[in-house]
């Protein structure tokens, strides 16, 4: 047993989609939270005509199937589509733009429910204060900072389960745009189960250990804060 | 009170559409019964069913589908068959589950011979692969050699299957009877998808790849945005698959359908067949999708 997880983590192809995986999603995990924060804040805090409808679309962006944003990306980033010259297809960058496009109306859809929740009250209490609207700004994202993070949370888990769309966009290409699950998904049709298997085991610690670290890092943060 | 009635009679229309769907679909089950049953009629001797095991080329390329009726029109026999594989559909052949064997690896065919299992090789048709990629700078030759040779020396990108297919092992083995290392060549890939995934990928790349003729033709026909890629080499003999017949042995299973599998390899080995196997895709690729060679020694 020892020896069959030594012999797997030292193949060179697992390793790479290891590698592969981790880089993909940490950089669409940051750049959809910053985008959706600071878009479902800012839907929160303004209101405007059509901001049902803006609201409507984004929920129902939630549920985009990623194949469907797969495509969208796909054709945009393909030799003859109009960013064509970016050479972006079957690379990481490509994989990230199409994950983006999958997380960022999560992330923000979930802050803005939260948002709406609890920031008026925040509002007042800052109002009454004599806060500033940067200050009232700050407080917000702070009373919000659990929420926040949970949404980070979840966007992660979605970018490393991802399967479809970065088949589609990233290609699958063995050393360079394989994943982990586009791994286990290639061989399940070769009929090698036991190390799909294996991968998706080291898929759920992986996560299990980021998200530990994560909390460690939030419960640090909050002790400070009691000095 | 509104909410719930619109609840109930959103189900109930619901469930009033899946019903009329189920009907229709049993209307045209019954009718293709019938037609099939006339069909039946028509035909005077019925012997049985003949299990044949064979490669997914020939069911994905629509042959056997086109072929089935004649056989049974010409013999009486009912052909059926399981698409797996070659070496499985071997498997089967040697546990005595099938009677006929159609598959293209002439070295375990001939194995399978020499150990007991089946009774004589009949050629009976070549497909062949083809390597596409763009015009420029490989030019086109029937030499695969040179083709193989250009594109590891130039380093220039090549997409592998690298699923462990049939096609991909064919490729390995091309590489590796011209002594050439693939991995010499850093812009070699893998895509681990298959045939139409990894042209379309090719496509994108400017990359060359070995397809089998048949995907090609379909892929370039059916899709949307026109390929730029073109066949760069072909009819090269370490290209050609033969493809070859072999009754199940009776004396190790009496059980077999050996007539059936007689009758078949005899009448798909016949000058009519072969004409028909010659025809098949003409009308809609413009090209046939296999050449007929039974009665030669390939």
């Amino acid at each position: 047993m020892w020896e069959w997880l030594k012999s797997i983590v030292s193949d060179t192809g697992i390793m790479s989609a290891v590698k592969v995986t981790f880089i993909m999603a940490v950089s669409s995990t940051a750049i959809s939270s910053v985008l959706g924060i600071l878009f479902g804040l800012l839907l929160e805090r303004f209101s405007f005509p059509g901001k049902r409808i803006v609201v409507r679309i984004n929920r129902t962006l939630m549920g985009v199937p990623p194949v469907v944003a797969g495509l969208v990306v796909y054709l945009l980033i393909m030799r003859r589509g109009p960013l064509g010259p970016l050479s972006l297809l079957f690379t990481i960058k490509g994989m990230v733009i199409a994950q983006v496009l999958i997380i960022t109306p999560i992330i923000s859809g979930m802050i803005y429910s939260y948002a709406r929740k609890a920031a008026p009250s925040i509002r007042v209490f800052a109002a009454t204060m004599g806060a500033d609207r940067w200050q009232t700004a700050r407080l917000i994202i702070r009373e919000l900072r659990k929420e926040i993070y949970f949404c980070m949370v979840t966007g992660f888990g979605r970018s490393i389960s991802e399967v479809g769309a970065v088949m589609l966009v990233g290609g699958n290409i063995k050393g360079r745009t394989r994943t982990m699950t586009t791994t286990i998904s290639l061989l399940k049709s070769q009929g090698i189960f036991t190390e799909g298997v294996a991968l998706g085991i080291v898929l759920l610690v992986m996560a299990f250990i980021l998200q530990w670290i994560c909390d460690l890092l939030q419960k640090e943060g909050e002790e400070d804060e009691n000095y | 009170m509104k909410k719930k009635l619109l609840a109930v009679f959103l189900v109930a229309v619901m469930s009033f559409s899946l019903a009329t769907c189920g009907e229709k679909k049993e209307e045209k089950k019954e009718e293709t019964k019938e037609t099939t049953e006339e069909k039946k009629e028509e035909k005077a001797e019925d012997k049985g069913k003949l299990m044949m095991a064979t490669t997914t080329s020939t069911e994905d390329t629509g042959l056997l589908d086109y072929l089935k009726p004649v056989f049974k029109e010409d013999t009486g026999w009912d052909l059926e068959w399981s698409a797996v594989g070659t070496g499985e559909a071997l498997k089967m052949g040697e546990n005595g589950d099938v009677d006929v064997v159609l598959v293209h690896a002439k070295a375990s065919e001939e194995e399978f011979i020499a150990n007991g299992f089946g009774v004589e090789r009949f050629p009976v048709m070549y497909n062949d692969f083809v390597v596409v990629g763009p015009k420029e700078p490989v030019a086109k030759t029937d030499d695969i050699n040179t083709v193989f040779t250009q594109i590891i020396n130039d380093q220039l990108p090549f997409v592998s299957r690298g699923d462990d297919s049939g096609t991909d092992k064919k490729e390995k083995k091309i590489w590796e009877s011209l002594s050439l290392d693939p991995a010499a060549d850093p812009n070699y890939i893998e895509s681990g998808q298959g045939m139409g995934a990894t042209i379309t990928m090719a496509d994108e790349q400017k990359a060359y790849c070995l397809t089998d003729r048949g995907t090609w033709l379909k892929q370039s026909k059916d899709a949307t945005l026109e390929s730029e890629l073109e066949i760069i080499c072909e009819g090269d003999k370490n290209l050609l698959n033969q493809y070859g017949v072999i009754a199940v042995s009776p004396d190790k299973y009496p059980e077999v359908n050996n007539e059936g599998a007689n009758d078949f390899i005899e009448w798909i080995c016949s000058d009519k067949i072969q004409k028909l196997i010659g025809e098949y895709g003409t009308d809609e690729y413009g090209q046939a999708l296999f050449t007929p060679n039974a009665g030669t020694d390939s």
